[in-house]
Formats: C-alpha cells, structure tokens, sequence
C-alpha cells in the first residue's frame, strides 16, 4: 500500500513551532488524524466504510426510492444481527466439557429467525475470515493475491475428494486427512503463481486470476455428467458424492439439517492468531514483512526475495484452501458445478475484507463481520423482499465493496481532502 | 528498397531458429486439413529437423528462440501424431481454416481494443488493472442504450463514455490521490460489477437483454465472396472488427509516430524528466487512462452489441485480464500485442471447436485460453521490459 510521500513535515510530528508566535500550538486535525493512521488507527477504515455506506444509501434512495435507513435495518436483521439485542441472563456449555458459563444470550435459541440468520452471516464469517487473511498475507509480502477463488476452489475440491473416497476411516483421522490435503491443494495452487513470480517475475495478479478460471473449469468438468468426480447415484445430476457422516465437522450451534454452525468457527479464530504469531513473532514473518516493505533493501540485508515471494504465496494458498475445506466438511458435504463458480465468490470479499482490515488480525477480524454481515443480509434468502429485492441488494453489497476497496486504496484521500482544508483555512486569514 | 529489406533478414543462427519454430508448426501443419498425411512418420520428420535446427541455434547463443524451436517442434510432433491418429470426420468438423479464422477474430476483437487501451494506459506510467470493469460497463451501457434509444451508434457512445467515466475515476485515485495503482483498479473491477449487476438487474430484471436490439451491423465485402480462403473470413465481418484493426495501426502510428506519443512514452519512462521540459504528467497520463477506458469499453460495447447481442452480468469472463497479459506478451507494442490477442482468439476458437472429440472433456476445453495466458505470462515476462515507471505515482515538485 502506498503511503503519502513527502507531506508537509509538521505533518505526524505532532507538535509544531509556530512561525507567527514563536511557541507550541496543539497539532491540528490533520497532524492528528496523520499520527493515528500511522500507528495503524481505526479512523479511517471507519470513515471509508461509513462514507461507503452513505453513497451505497443514495444509490438506494436514487434508483428505487426507498429509505435507505429501512433497508439497511433489512440487511441489519436478514444478518441476524438482531439475535444480539435480546440480552438476558443465559448459560453457554463450553465446547468438549460439561462445565458451564454464563452468558448474556440465549444460545438455545436455535430455530427463531434471527438466530437462524445469525447461524448463516457466522457460517459465512468462517471462510472469509480465511480468504480474507489468504489476501492479507500475500499483501504483506508486497503482493496482490487475487487467486483466493481459486485456491478456495482447490481446497473444496480435494476436501470433497477426501471426504467422499477412503469410507472407513476413523472420523478424526478421516477430517484431518481432509483439512490437511484441501489446505496443501491451495498451498500449491498459489504456489505455482508464487513460483513463476519468484522465477521468472510472472506479476502474481495476471498468474492468479488465470489460475482461478483453470481452477473454475477442471471444478466444472470434475462433477460435470461423465465427470470424474461425479456421483455414483444420480447419473443425470451434476453433483459430487455426499462427504460420508464420519467426515463432517461437528455441530456448534443450530439445526443440522439447515446449515448450522459447525466447530470450523473456532478454526477460523485460531487462524488469526496463527496469523498474527506467524507475522510479528516468526522469522519467517519479519522476513516476508520485509520484502514487503522494500525488496531491494531486504535483498541486501541477506533475505531471499524469490524465496519468501513462494513461502508467502502458499502460505496464503493454504488459508483458502483451507476455507473451501472447512466450507465442504462443516455444510456444504458436496460441490456441484454451480457451487464451483457461486460459492468461490466469497475469495473476492476476502479481498475486501484484507483490504479493509489494513491486513492485520484483528481488522480481518472485525472487517470480516461487516462482510459477512452484509453479504448474508442481502441474499435472497434473508432480505425481506418486501423492503427491498434481494438481487438489487446483493449488487448494491458488491457496489459498497467497490468502494470500501477504493477509498482504503486511497487512505491519502481523506489526509488530502483535510489538509486542503486546512491550506484554504490559512488562505482565509 | 528490396537490399534494404533483404539486410534486415535474420542470418546465420537466428534464422536457423526461426525456420525451426515454423517447421514446428508445419509438422503439425501437414497432418490437419487440408493436406491430412496420415502416416505420422512426416510430422516426426519435419519435427525433428525443427528441433535440430533450433538445438543448432541454442548452441550458437540464440538461447530464446532456439529453445522456443525446440519446444514448438517436440509439440509439433505430438500434436501431430493425435491429428494422424484422429478420425478424418473429427478432423474436418474441428479443423476448418476459415471457420476457425474468422471465430479467431471474434474472439480477438474485445481483447484488441481493451489491449490499445492498457497500452496506452501502462505507457503513461499507469497500471490498469481496471480494464476487466471498463469492459463490462461498455457492454453493459452499450447495450443499454442501443436498446432505449434503438440506435448502435449511441450505443457506442454511451459505453465510450462510462468507459471513460470509469477510466477517470481511476485517473483521479491513481494520479491525483497517489492511491495504489493495482488495488484502485480492482476497486474499478468491483465498482463495475456492481454498478452494471445493479442497473442490469433494475432495468431488465429477471428476463434479461430483449432480443431486438439494435446491433452493430456486419462489414459484407460482396468482392471478395469468390476469393479463396478469404472470400469466407473477411468477406462478412463485424464493423467492430474492422475497428479493432484499425485502431492496432493508429495506436502503433500515434505512439510510435508523433510527437504526443513521444511525450507519453517519455512520461510513462521518466516522469520527472518529462516534467523538466515542459510536459504536464498529470494531464499525459489523465489522458492515456481515460483514452484506455474509452478503448476498453468500446471492447465491450462489441461483446454485448456486435457479438453476443445480450448481456449478462459478468458477462466478460477474466477478458480484461487477459488483455492485461496481452499487453506484457505483446512488449507494449500495439503490433505485437495484436499478434497475441490473435493467438488467444485463436485458442477460444479451438476451444469451441474440440468439443467434437469428446463431449465429456467439453468443459475442460475452455480452460485453454487461461492455460495458454498462464504459459505465454511465465515464458515470456522475464524477457518482456515495461516502460520504467509504470505503477509509480508521480508527486509534482
């Protein structure tokens, strides 16, 4: 990401000697705000998302005259966000034991319409919180990785393959057998982006993008009629075979015959702290961050610039895949050609997520809620279709990603826009 | 004139690998139609010199194209044993020439004019990684207007102006706002894609693109209908196509020509220096980029309008991107760049036509062009030079 060069100096200095009085002054708005983003603040990604919003809400009041407000409260509830406003007095099992704790909401509560919604924005939150860190991983290493559809892909499908075949194998063995192959099949499928980057200087965002319409295609002929993959019993459907019982995550939350949360949530949590730990307490992680800060000088500080551009590549490869894995163990339980290109989709969130989250854990974190939140909120199956037409809605979600992914693009907007002000303030005296 | 052009001749080695690279490709040549040799001895044959030939030249220093001599010729023998071993019938249904050309231009047309406009674009020192949007918003808006107002040209205009439209909108956060090039064009790609699914959504609903649309008319050429071979190609082509070609040689003259190519190259090189003698980057590259929209978009407009006739959302598929690989296979040269994009119009060609030998396989099929870019992308990047600050945001001083 680029960072404004060569702004007046006072700027992020903080205090500033007053030509005119010759004493300290307070450091402006700006100054401020400069300072804040520096030390990774939130203001920004908090005005860019609000500013998102609004426009997203003009298009809303503009095209089909309706209150935007209304609509996002919609959104707001098909998300199941409204699960959280009924606070009580409950209790929550912790997983694997019998002990209890409390807790402020009713998590036996599992079929109401909110909790169901809630179920679904969460399910979603696990795969882009994975997709999101695959982009903000690569972004770290100086790199732009657009493949995680790709990757995920690669990750559903072997997971699928795994889970299907080798009937009999003990249920833990069986998953991790699945995890691991499906999170290593999105390893090499950025890897090979990341090798030709690291080779021959292939640009990663021209490699991935290729390698994720590859990725679509073989997915496509894999559970297509005749395919290789396609089930046993319906001859004339072109889906895989179920994932067997034994090879299915387990329940967390919900109704398991209608997408309920499964343990993958937890994994998805562990994932950002693998992530942080990796980043800011590995080797590995300084050198990646290096080369992403500056390759030439990393080069002459002895690190192998070729070499963490792969390492960093897969390493981002195998958090998709391991969200197209977690997706087919944990709900999905099969691929059919339609999913290969609908449900991939999410990897382009992850995008937006990254971006959102400055990349580091806890911004994936929080951005990841946002998205999952406003994706669920407006598909068709969750947005009161009576306020607002989910197709409508589910564009108007990509359109406020556009945004998001153009204002964070751009965080010397918002330095730029204030520190106009301030020239034109001084003009005026 | 005939000396000076026999002087430019490649000699000695490099000729030998450049004769080898086309025997490679005869040794295939000879097994399809309309020669059809079924003895697959003659396509081993002729492989084989080709990859003497370009061994010989690998030996004498000419590394590059000597090896591409030795890879096209082993994959001339191959390709052409499966065409010996093929069934005649098979073998006419898939392979003929001028259906295949013709398809090949089709398929070319868009990819030629998002490619002019990403060479302009990345010439200027700005990386467009939005064509793939500016694409779709000139299919989207052309077809859109085609259909309220019932007329292609304003079909036209309308997607050169949201091409244009968007163009600008990554202008002003690449240049003015110094925002990272690659994810401003992203946002581009997302912007587009929700803008156009929203409308496309909000105006045709469920039913789609009505079906009487006006559409940009076919070129009839009624001179050459008896000429052999081309007669069938170009005699009944698209406007749009004529257009693509066109605009290959005016971008080629304009850049390579003209003072105002010379100081676009001059700014995408070494911005600062440019400034020094009195070009204004910002405005250069303002007009490059929106210039780059307007061409993309008009790429669409051909997709929705001149060549499919309805619209879908996403409807350009990763095209944009392969524009953008078009571009570095291409070297940013508009000549070049067309030759590539003719050679993946080519591979979406066969990628219709193979079908025929396995219906099964059909849908692995159109993976080709995708394969093809990822292989053309690693082989040929390395060597392939971009203008020196492509990317680079310039800070006026």
């Amino acid at each position: 990401m680029s960072e404004a060069q060569g702004g007046p100096p006072e700027e992020g200095s903080g205090k500033v000697e007053n030509p005119r009085t010759g004493g300290d002054y307070a450091p402006s708005v700006a100054a401020r705000l400069a300072l804040w983003q520096r030390a990774g603040g939130v203001a920004v990604p908090l005005l860019t998302t609000l500013l998102a919003f609004f426009i997203g809400g003009l298009v809303v009041l503009i095209t089909s005259g309706k209150n935007p407000l209304t609509t996002y409260q919609a959104i707001f509830e098909g998300a199941g966000l409204d699960w959280f406003l009924e606070i009580g007095s409950y209790e929550l099992r912790i997983p694997f034991t019998d002990s209890h704790v409390p807790f402020p909401w009713n998590v036996n509560d599992i079929e109401s319409a909110a909790a169901f919604n809630l179920q679904q924005t969460l399910l979603f939150f696990i795969p882009l919180v994975l997709t999101g860190l695959a982009v903000a991983f690569a972004f770290r290493c100086g790199m732009f990785n657009i493949g995680g559809q790709g990757q995920y892909l690669a990750g559903a499908i072997v997971a699928v393959w795994v889970g299907t075949e080798l009937p009999g194998l003990p249920g833990l063995v069986h998953i991790l057998a699945a995890v691991v192959a499906g999170s290593l099949a999105g390893a090499i499928w950025a890897g090979i982006a990341g090798f030709l980057k690291a080779t021959v200087g292939a640009h990663e965002v021209i490699s991935t993008i290729m390698l994720n319409w590859i990725a679509i295609w073989v997915g496509s002929f894999l559970f297509s009629l005749g395919g290789p993959l396609q089930n046993d019993t319906q001859p004339f459907v072109p889906v895989s075979n179920d994932v067997v019982e034994d090879a299915r995550l387990g329940i967390l939350w919900g109704d398991p015959f209608l997408q309920a949360l499964h343990v993958g949530f937890f994994v998805s949590l562990a994932a950002l702290v693998v992530y942080w730990i990796t980043l800011t307490r590995t080797t590995l992680g300084y050198e990646v961050r290096a080369v992403g800060f500056n390759p030439e000088a990393a080069r002459y500080g002895g690190i192998s610039v070729s070499r963490n551009y792969f390492l960093a590549m897969a390493i981002s490869g195998l958090f998709a895949g391991l969200a197209g894995t977690l997706d087919v163990l944990g709900w999905q339980f099969r691929l059919n050609t339609n999913d290969v290109t609908i449900s991939s989709q999410i990897a382009f969130v992850g995008i937006a997520v990254a971006l959102l989250g400055r990349n580091t854990a806890i911004g994936v974190l929080l951005s990841s809620m946002l998205f999952a939140s406003l994706v669920v909120g407006t598909s068709t199956r969750n947005l009161d279709p009576e306020i607002f037409r989910p197709e409508l809605a589910s564009n108007l979600t990509l359109l406020i990603q556009g945004l998001v992914v153009l204002f964070v693009g751009a965080d010397v907007l918002i330095l730029y826009l204030l520190r106009k002000a301030r020239i034109g303030r001084r003009g005026s005296q | 004139m005939i000396e000076r052009l026999l002087a430019r001749l490649p000699r000695g080695a490099r000729a030998a690998g450049l004769v080898g690279i086309i025997l490679g490709l005869a040794a295939f040549w000879v097994a399809l139609p309309p020669l059809k040799v079924r003895t697959p001895l003659l396509p081993a044959a002729i492989g084989l010199v080709a990859v003497a030939l370009g061994a010989y030249a690998v030996s004498r220093g000419v590394k590059r194209i000597g090896w591409g001599a030795v890879v096209i010729g082993v994959a001339g023998i191959g390709l052409g044993y499966l065409a010996t071993r093929s069934s005649i019938g098979n073998l006419d249904q898939v392979v003929v020439w001028s259906a295949l050309f013709a398809a090949m231009l089709r398929y070319a047309t868009p990819l030629t004019f998002a490619a002019m406009g990403g060479i302009f674009s990345e010439r200027s020192g700005v990386t467009n990684i939005g064509l793939e949007g500016m694409l779709l918003s000139g299919a989207f808006f052309g077809i859109l207007a085609a259909d309220k107002l019932s007329s292609w040209p304003l079909g036209l205009v309308a997607a050169a102006l949201s091409g244009g439209l968007f163009a600008l909108v990554h202008a002003f956060f690449a240049i003015h706002l110094r925002a990272d090039q690659i994810v401003g064009g992203f946002a581009i790609n997302f912007l587009a894609l929700g803008v156009t699914g929203y409308l496309f959504i909000d105006i045709y609903g469920g039913e789609g693109t009505p079906p009487d649309i006006a559409e940009i008319p076919d070129v009839h050429l009624s001179f050459l209908k008896d000429w052999y071979f081309i007669g069938p190609i170009l005699g009944q082509l698209n406007l749009m196509i004529w257009l693509a070609a066109s605009t290959v040689v005016l971008s080629y003259l304009v850049l390579f020509k003209t003072p105002l190519g010379l100081r676009l190259r001059a700014v995408g090189e070494h911005p600062r220096a440019a400034e020094t003698v009195g070009i204004s980057v910002y405005a250069t590259r303002y007009a490059a980029v929106t210039l780059s929209g307007v061409l993309a978009a008009l790429g669409g407009a051909y997709l929705s309008i001149g060549f499919v006739n309805s619209f879908n959302q996403n409807m350009t598929a990763g095209r944009g991107f392969i524009a953008l690989a078009v571009v570095i296979c291409g070297n940013w040269r508009p000549f070049a760049a067309a030759a590539i994009a003719l050679l993946f119009g080519l591979s979406s060609a066969l990628a219709q036509k193979l079908p025929a030998y396995s219906e099964s396989a059909a849908v692995l099929f159109q993976a080709l062009p995708y394969v093809l870019t990822l292989v053309a992308v690693a082989g040929v990047i390395g060597r392939s030079i971009p203008p020196a600050s492509v990317g680079r945001p310039y800070e006026k001083q």
